[in-house]
């Protein structure tokens, strides 16, 4: 009895073993290091990822905008009492608003009165400053004649320079903004004419070429029309596919054909799915060009395999024993089906369904060959209407050359960044609140 | 019974969702083609439908070949009303939209676009020629015997004793872009002409003539740095000794990080390229599907906008955005054709 413990600890404390042993503690060590060196780096790397976007982004969130008196003059306008009410729309629609807001700020600035100056004094402020000011008075006809005090948005050039993201202390030939018109925008900014408040365009519009108005409304609005689409076309077909091949199909060569064949289609790339879905949609069915529903029923086709694999896994987890007690009480299979195994698998698929929309959230290849790649200013209010998504958006800022639209892409990324995690920890919270465990 | 009844209710479903999405007449004008025009397009599409009580038309960035395709596919709503091209129409293309019934367009030539050698502000700027563009870029140059070999010049003093000693790098389009188009044939090819031996290859053989004189070097000195010009920009400010090749409306939106180099003594200065005195510029025009215009609400009214001196006249709000205005005469016929819907004819293709 004592002899082997005596002969097992004389060996381990021979000195060959001690060294061995070190050796094995040794590279245990390393081994250690090696995970948290590379989990580490795998965090520095998004760190600094997520750190750029969101120190170039944030600046996004916020807008200089300018404090004009808009004098609603009777000469640029016309007189709109004398119009019947009907023809006033299209009178204020007709007029030169450009000149309401040159007024504005010639009365601040009266030195400045050539042509040119005061073409780069009207460039201070938005092209947007001019419809503002038609629509407040399309809202209200009484304004003719009268001077309102308004904050219009600013010229992307103002905007940047008022952020500190273009400097001062270039000289004027490199600048986009002329001495005269910093003086000026300085004088403004003395009397506190300037300021810089949140963005409510950059969440309420859509696409624009002016970087100042360019919003993600009409790309938001755009992904989640496509997503219903995607969701609609996807789910139904992908869990009744699953249910199908898990519980009715019978184990033949035919479904282990199909089933290699859903692996594969999950692994596709997705501008297959693009042209497939331009040679569908629209080649044959007459589909309209970059409707969500085409793209929805193309990102719907990429997400079907995942969704049908996923569920496949969810259905296969349900304990058998559940199934055949169903049966043992007379349950027909659709009410197995029906009552007991979809229940029970249904947080697994929902999970799944949230990661393949998560994914069908992020694609761009695809809408590129529907024509979903395009400049878009009105936001789509129908399944139908032209639209564009929000990585899309992304891509299409990120090529523009105005400057101003770094920072609006990467807030375009935060925001699309901000859904991502949204789904991802809807898919986490579903699985923790349903799952079930046998 | 109950299974005909379930089959049944599938089918109507799926002809509910096909009925639904055809059922809509298009009152908004498409446009499609060049990224170079693109934002040009794109502007004049947002102040139209900010101005006028119709939709916004709808740009795409297809590329110019992409774009003539889609335009020449045929009439009807599911077709482009309107294409941008960064360079003229081909006649291939012009037999293409024919075979499709597409047989009255009208061409607009909208203005000029500047192709830049740009280097970063911290660069010293150089002077450069078209036939230094050629001796650092082609991929076969005449050696001093007159045979073609293999481009050797590894840096810029290779190529012309004037230019600085640094390693010949040039950031630019890949072949798949209008503007790689447009820079192997003009400033290449321009290059290559001021060597006598090559301009007679011309007269003997075209298709050796041209490539040689329009093959861009694949030793890795040019490189190819994808279709988005802010990325080269981006890698010229990290890169003093690099050259970008990009469109002029890049350069003007960036002056405080990189400065354009001269070519052939000229600046890439806006005078300069709408004097035509700048050797790398071309054209931009759009094409408009005149079919269309009794069908599509809104397409005469949008060329009205896009020829008005307001848009791509010489102060025009195009102007601010980087192109390059027509001269005077070339505007007033260009808005003439446009509002007279001039058919486009191919005796003038060269």
């Amino acid at each position: 009895m004592t002899e082997p413990s005596v002969a097992s600890a004389s060996r381990w404390s021979s000195p060959a073993l001690q060294a061995r042993l070190r050796r094995r503690h040794r590279s245990e060590c390393v081994f250690r290091w090696v995970g948290i060196g590379a989990i580490a780096s795998a965090v520095a790397v998004l760190a600094l990822l997520l750190g750029s976007i969101a120190t170039n982004g944030v600046s996004a969130f916020r807008q200089t905008q300018v404090r004009l008196d808009i004098l609603f003059d009777r000469d640029v306008i016309g007189d709109l009492t004398a119009l019947p009410t009907v023809e006033r729309e299209d009178a204020i629609r007709r007029a030169d608003f450009g000149a309401l807001i040159r007024g504005a700020l010639s009365a601040r600035f009266p030195d400045v009165k050539s042509r040119s100056g005061v073409r780069a004094l009207q460039s201070l402020t938005s092209a947007g400053a001019r419809s503002q000011v038609r629509d407040m008075l399309l809202a209200d006809h009484n304004l003719v004649g009268r001077t309102v005090a308004t904050w219009v948005p600013a010229d992307d050039e103002v905007d940047l320079l008022q952020k500190g993201t273009t400097t001062r202390d270039l000289p004027e030939s490199a600048r986009r903004l002329t001495d005269a018109q910093i003086g000026w925008i300085d004088g403004l900014d003395d009397e506190g004419r300037i300021r810089t408040t949140f963005n409510t365009l950059f969440f309420t519009s859509g696409d624009s070429r002016e970087p100042e108005l360019a919003g993600i409304y009409g790309a938001v609005t755009g992904s989640f029309l496509t997503l219903i689409v995607t969701l609609a076309l996807a789910f139904p077909l992908g869990v009744a596919a699953a249910v199908h091949l898990e519980e009715f199909a019978p184990k033949s060569r035919w479904t282990t054909v199909i089933e290699v064949n859903i692996n594969n289609l999950a692994a596709v790339p997705s501008i297959v799915f693009g042209l497939l879905g331009l040679a569908v949609f629209l080649g044959f069915l007459h589909m309209p060009r970059s409707a969500p529903i085409v793209g929805g029923a193309t990102l719907g086709l990429m997400t079907l395999p995942t969704i049908i694999i996923v569920a496949r896994a969810a259905i296969r987890a349900v304990p058998p024993s559940i199934r055949e007690a169903a049966r043992g009480l007379g349950a027909s299979p659709l009410q197995v089906v029906a009552h007991h195994v979809l229940p029970l698998a249904m947080p697994g698929i929902l999970t799944g369904t949230i990661i393949g929309m998560a994914r069908a959230l992020g694609e761009t290849a695809p809408l590129l060959m529907i024509g979903m790649v395009a400049f878009i200013v009105d936001v789509p209010g129908s399944f139908t209407d032209a639209a564009t998504a929000l990585p899309v958006q992304v891509f299409l800022w990120a090529d523009s050359p105005e400057r101003g639209f770094i920072e609006k892409t990467s807030g375009a990324i935060l925001v699309l960044l901000a859904f991502l995690v949204l789904m991802n920890a809807a898919a986490i919270g579903l699985r923790q609140k349903l799952e079930t465990r046998w | 019974m109950r299974k005909g009844r379930c089959v049944g209710s599938v089918v109507v479903a799926a002809m509910m969702m096909l009925w639904a999405t055809s059922a809509t007449a298009r009152d908004q004008i498409r446009i499609v083609g060049s990224s170079t025009v693109y934002p040009f397009s794109t502007v004049v599409a947002e102040e139209f439908g900010r101005t006028t009580s119709f939709k916004t038309p709808i740009v795409e960035s297809t590329g110019t070949g992409g774009g003539m395709k889609l335009f020449c596919g045929g009439v009807g709503e599911d077709h482009a009303d309107i294409s941008n091209a960064s360079r003229r129409i081909k006649l291939s293309e012009v037999e293409l939209c024919a075979s499709n019934g597409v047989t009255d367009i009208t061409e607009v030539m909208i203005g000029f676009d500047g192709i830049v050698l740009a280097s970063s502000t911290k660069a010293k700027p150089t002077a450069l020629t078209l036939r230094h563009i050629f001796l650092a870029l082609a991929k076969e140059i005449p050696a001093p015997n007159g045979d073609l070999v293999p481009n050797p010049n590894q840096t810029w003093r290779d190529v012309d004793p004037s230019l600085p000693d640094v390693k010949i790098e040039v950031l630019g389009p890949p072949p798949t872009s209008g503007t790689r188009d447009a820079f192997n044939e003009l400033a290449l090819e321009g290059g290559c002409k001021t060597f006598p031996g090559l301009e007679a290859l011309k007269e003997v053989d075209k298709n050796a003539y041209r490539a040689t004189c329009r093959s861009v070097r694949e030793d890795g000195a040019y490189i190819e740095a994808g279709e988005n010009d802010n990325l080269i920009v981006q890698k010229l400010s990290a890169n003093p000794n690099a050259l970008g090749v990009f469109g002029y409306s890049f350069l003007d939106q960036n002056a405080d990080t990189v400065q354009g180099n001269t070519v052939d003594g000229v600046a890439p200065s806006f005078e300069n390229i709408a004097s035509g005195a700048y050797p790398i510029s071309r054209s931009l025009y759009i094409y408009i599907k005149n079919a269309h215009a009794t069908s599509i609400p809104g397409i005469r009214e949008f060329t009205a906008e896009f020829t008005s001196e307001k848009a791509y006249g010489e102060y025009g709000y195009l102007a601010d955005k980087g192109l390059i205005p027509a001269p005077k005469n070339q505007r007033d016929k260009y808005r003439a054709d446009a509002l007279g819907s001039k058919q486009l004819r191919l005796a003038a293709q060269d």
